[in-house]
């Protein structure tokens, strides 16, 4: 079985800055993989790598074997939650449908096999009770619930979420991570996940790569979240610790943002 | 009186021209107000108002400028496809000098004053066949250009970082909206003038949105009022020797109101 993403030398420079090289990666089918690290290491621009948005500056990577700009058609993508204007016209509905056919030209009407296909998706995040509902007055949470759906809509080979659960409560982040665990325990479809904090995700990742200011890792939580390790990675003293199942890290040059317990909201 | 009138030929023509200019202006205002454009259109307009003055001054066809305006300051925001504020200053900073240059054109202008009254205030009883024949070829080309991109063009308005995931082409888009809002203004103008170009692109689109979250059924609403101020203005003009613009942006803010008032279906 051939990896659903593999990233051989990736490097990424701006101007004279340069934010990771040699960075290579296979992710498999059912894998969970969490990005994590600092705001400007550049986790938002591999997502933009893999949707062949981003040209790496060295290195070469395929997407279900394809050059990522060929394979986009199958990714879907989850973003982080912003506020729609009250007064949009758009349905629920009509958020998950843009999922399935709004990149193609044209009016298009949707058939039965469509409409069954978004019908199914809405169901799947539990969004039947307000699916005809206008996007603007519905909550953060719910509006997220959606937005897996119109992920899920045109049946991904590959899942990519940046930083999905930003300002969102507790219950709509266990919702959220619950409902792309599913699709890639009963799919197969391997998750890249973004983001800040690593302890709503910890129970369900299966690799961290953390990206340092300059530098990276690749592992299992256990490998890679460890004061040796992010010290390495830093060139500073950091500490890891475990606190109730969750994990603290302490020390980071911008200790305020990394992952950290007291970010929510 | 009235019914003497309805008989006129002009009249027809009028009514012809108002229909089809209400049509793409109710259109394409569902775009404008979704991507939160409003103040684009006035800029497009007025500057396209400095295109017709410019015609004046070098003794061609007026509608010919306001037309090569509109497409220049549409293609300039959309190239530029800045986002919000800074839209914002932008759009402000080009439309105060483009006015400047045009007061400098109509005092430079010795013809007859009542071409750049109409081109302020509108002149729709004074369309020609000829004029009412290039008002329907625009309108179509507009219709046709709306109808081809209507899927990404919703995506790109509503949910860009979706869309720009998905393929959909945000900038080829951006261009090809403020092209299409160009012309329609150059026909708009025409009808309603330049100070009131907002009450056919802006308000029917805003009243349609406050009565359904369908987007479908808005863009229907939203022509369906632009159709009905339209004709409403130009048949109360007839009848009360008002100015037509007057009736029309009644009209059409009176149903913005009403639509405010209801409840959302």
């Amino acid at each position: 079985m051939s990896a659903v993403v593999s990233a051989e030398g990736l490097a990424l420079r701006f101007d004279e800055r340069i934010l990771w090289e040699g960075l290579s990666l296979e992710l498999q089918r059912g894998e969970f993989l969490a990005v994590l690290g600092p705001n400007g290491t550049g986790k938002t621009s591999l997502l933009r790598i893999l949707l062949g948005l981003l040209e790496p500056s060295a290195g070469r990577v395929l997407v279900n074997g394809k050059p990522p700009r060929e394979g986009r058609e199958q990714v879907g993508y989850v973003p982080q939650q912003r506020a729609f204007d009250r007064d949009l016209a758009l349905r629920a509905r009509d958020l998950v449908r843009l999922g399935l056919d709004g990149h193609r030209w044209g009016v298009g009407r949707l058939d039965g096999a469509e409409r069954a296909r978004i019908d199914r998706a809405l169901e799947s995040v539990g969004a039947r009770d307000y699916a005809d509902a206008p996007i603007g007055r519905l909550s953060g949470g719910e509006q997220q619930r959606l937005r897996v759906a119109q992920a899920l809509v045109s049946d991904p080979a590959l899942i990519l979420a940046d930083e999905p659960l930003l300002s969102l409560d507790l219950a709509y982040q266990l919702a959220i991570t619950g409902l792309l665990d599913e699709r890639r325990r009963t799919a197969g479809t391997p998750v890249v996940f973004v983001t800040h904090d690593i302890n709503p995700v910890l129970g369900m990742v299966d690799r961290v790569l953390y990206l340092a200011p300059g530098d990276w890792a690749i592992g299992t939580p256990d490998e890679v979240l460890t004061s040796e390790t992010l010290s390495h990675l830093y060139g500073t003293d950091v500490d890891v610790l475990r606190v109730r199942g969750r994990v603290v890290v302490v020390g980071t040059p911008d200790d305020q943002h990394v992952h950290h317990v007291d970010y929510e909201h | 009186m009235f019914t003497d009138l309805l008989a006129q030929h002009f009249v027809h023509t009028a009514l012809l021209a108002g229909a089809v200019v209400a049509v793409v202006s109710g259109a394409i205002g569902i775009f404008v107000v979704t991507r939160g454009a409003s103040f684009a259109v006035h800029a497009i307009s007025e500057l396209g108002f400095t295109g017709a003055a410019g015609a004046l001054v070098l003794g061609i066809d007026p509608v010919i400028g306001m037309i090569s305006g509109s497409l220049v300051v549409g293609l300039v925001l959309g190239l530029l496809s800045l986002r919000g504020r800074e839209r914002d200053s932008a759009i402000g900073a080009v439309l105060a000098f483009g006015l400047g240059i045009g007061v400098l054109f109509l005092s430079l202008y010795r013809g007859y004053a009542t071409q750049a009254t109409n081109l302020l205030f509108g002149s729709i009883v004074g369309v020609s066949s000829r004029q009412l024949f290039e008002l329907t070829i625009v309108a179509l080309i507009v219709t046709a250009g709306l109808a081809a991109c209507y899927r990404p063009l919703l995506f790109s308005s509503v949910d860009p970082e979706v869309a720009a995931a998905r393929g959909v082409p945000l900038r080829a888009l951006s261009v090809a909206i403020f092209l299409l809002l160009a012309l329609t203004t150059a026909e708009a103008i025409q009808v309603v003038g330049v100070l009131l170009v907002l009450t056919l692109v802006i308000t029917p689109a805003a009243a349609a949105q406050r009565l359904t979250a369908r987007p479908g059924l808005a863009l229907a609403l939203s022509i369906l009022v632009a159709l009905v101020a339209t004709e409403g203005g130009i048949l109360l003009s007839l009848a009360q020797s008002w100015p037509t613009s007057f009736f029309i942006s009644a009209i059409s803010f009176a149903i913005y109101i009403a639509a405010r008032v209801f409840k959302r279906s």
